[in-house]
């Protein structure tokens, strides 16, 4: 039989290793977090999640698409509420009548498209859910204009291998930007929306124009592009990680998860 | 004494043991720093700040509180608003000490819930395998006829309400680790991976159908965080029987695998 004593003792170690086994994995885990070797690893990680989903998915496999009945009542505003740079408000002032898309980079016909064509040209309507890394999700009805069409009047080279956005809104000095690889460029569901909800895209979702890339996480979905630039590289523009929260924030450049 | 021991674990049990037992530290620790992005949960498709959340950890500025549909729980210095290691004010849903960084970091975070996730979910499709194979769920795992009489379950639960256990008994788990056990293994553990997997937006076009099994995204989101709730009460639980049991020949033997001998009766009335 064991008396009280040796339970109260054991108790008492009992919550001892625990607490001093909780310091020690949080300052363990803070310090490998801070080793660059260990942060090779989990990124090592990052990448096979990459190859797994994109090896796993067919290439044109559709994000679920829900009724109108499921659309947000109130879809959240997130990041920048509008775009900052001077061009940008001076086309807000004139309600986009002289904006245009700059189409440039890797292709044959470098392109400046003007919100009008880019709305008289086929467009697709889907329902939906965009995704925050941060864990919520908001649904709304998103009317574009498919990129792949875009690109083929553009006349992308066969070595580009990413599709870059430049955006009009920033945080501090830094400029707003994402990038995908070309099987999303190509998808059917990857729009340039200029409608949502049934009306002309809100200042504060992104007008004129916002990227809708509906397999991956709400981050890359850029609002108020003015440039699409094809590339080989995406080294060469800003941190170099491919987009803004990938290199402020560390976040992942493929946000399939 | 040493010629007396009893093989209780076998080698596959013991290594999943203990990978699993790292594993799911840092998924917990990491998932309550994702948590801590957006700390409320939703049933259904969709959910924001401007949507009803069942559950909700947030703070006044002043205290910090748990909301769980409209009954509020006031969890100041825990959950909502805490003290730093810096002793400053923190008004964060999960405090620093229980996070994986300590301080707010998304990107990292996902980071180390991602990679450890492949471990979780490699060790744990190894561990069924191996244990469907070798006999392990056969031999511990599965519960007999004469186990689910409520009058062996009741005699069960008076014996641990005594705190009277059979530490010593090689090879057998009593009706309660069965099931405990057997819900987390086949239950708990595999929710965690699904419900993972559902909230993922390139799996939801790979795999519509698992999204559809949850109800919409926000829902294997809470789904997620209520199975790692009652996974985390497994292991507090579980802690506890191994101190109360005999932690040495506890420990020793889902190390070395072996058990020294029964001294007594089992309570279960099998002479072991």
């Amino acid at each position: 039989m064991k008396d009280d004593r040796d339970i109260i003792g054991r108790r008492a170690l009992l919550r001892g290793a625990t607490l001093g086994g909780s310091a020690l994995i949080l300052s363990g885990c803070d310090a490998l977090n801070e080793s660059d070797m260990f942060r090779s690893v989990l990124r090592t990680a990052e990448t096979l999640n990459q190859t797994v989903h994109r090896g796993l998915m067919d290439r044109a496999a559709l994000a679920p698409e829900f009724p109108a009945s499921d659309i947000s009542p109130v879809f959240k505003t997130n990041g920048s509420l509008t775009g900052t740079s001077a061009e940008y408000l001076a086309h807000l002032d004139t309600k986009f009548a002289d904006w245009t898309l700059r189409i440039d980079g890797m292709v044959a016909n470098p392109m400046d498209v003007s919100l009008e064509t880019l709305r008289a040209m086929p467009s697709r309507t889907q329902i939906t859910r965009h995704d925050c890394v941060e864990g919520w999700s908001a649904i709304a009805k998103w009317q574009g204009t498919p990129l792949r069409l875009l690109l083929q009047q553009a006349g992308l080279s066969a070595r580009a291998k990413y599709i870059v956005f430049h955006c009009a809104d920033s945080y501090g000095a830094q400029p707003y930007y994402e990038s995908i690889d070309l099987i999303d460029a190509f998808h059917p569901q990857t729009i340039l929306a200029w409608g949502m909800n049934g009306e002309m895209l809100p200042v504060k979702y992104g007008a004129p124009v916002r990227l809708r890339v509906e397999r991956q996480l709400g981050y890359k979905h850029a609002k108020y592009v003015m440039r699409i630039e094809a590339t080989d590289d995406l080294t060469k523009f800003h941190g170099g990680k491919g987009g803004y929260w990938e290199d402020v924030g560390d976040y992942e450049w493929y946000a399939g998860i | 004494m040493a010629n007396n021991m009893a093989q209780r674990h076998k080698a596959t049990t013991r290594i999943w043991h203990w990978l699993n037992a790292i594993a799911l530290t840092v998924l917990l620790m990491s998932g309550l720093m994702i948590f801590n992005a957006h700390p409320r949960l939703y049933w259904g498709e969709y959910g924001s700040r401007e949507d009803h959340a069942w559950l909700e950890i947030d703070d006044t500025r002043t205290t910090g509180f748990v909301k769980i549909g409209s009954t509020t729980l006031e969890t100041t210095g825990v959950l909502g608003l805490s003290l730093g290691a810096d002793d400053k004010v923190r008004r964060v849903a999960f405090p620093g000490w229980a996070t994986i960084p300590t301080r707010y970091n998304l990107g990292a975070a996902r980071r180390w819930h991602f990679a450890f996730a492949w471990l979780f979910a490699l060790g744990l499709t190894g561990f069924m395998a191996a244990s469907l194979l070798n006999g392990h769920i056969r031999q511990h795992l599965h519960i007999r006829r004469a186990e689910w009489a409520p009058k062996h379950i009741w005699r069960d639960v008076k014996n641990h309400a005594r705190l009277r256990f059979d530490a010593h008994n090689a090879g057998t788990y009593n009706i309660l680790q069965k099931f405990s056990y057997v819900g987390v293994i086949f239950i708990l553990l595999p929710l965690m991976i699904f419900t993972g997997l559902a909230m993922s937006p390139a799996m939801n076009a790979t795999l519509p159908w698992l999204h559809d099994i949850f109800a919409g995204r926000q829902s294997a989101r809470s789904i997620h965080f209520i199975c790692a709730a009652l996974l985390s009460i497994f292991v507090l639980v579980h802690l506890v029987m191994v101190f109360l049991s005999g932690p040495i020949n506890g420990i020793r033997s889902m190390i070395t695998g072996k058990v020294a001998p029964a001294r007594h009766v089992n309570v279960t009335g099998v002479t072991s």
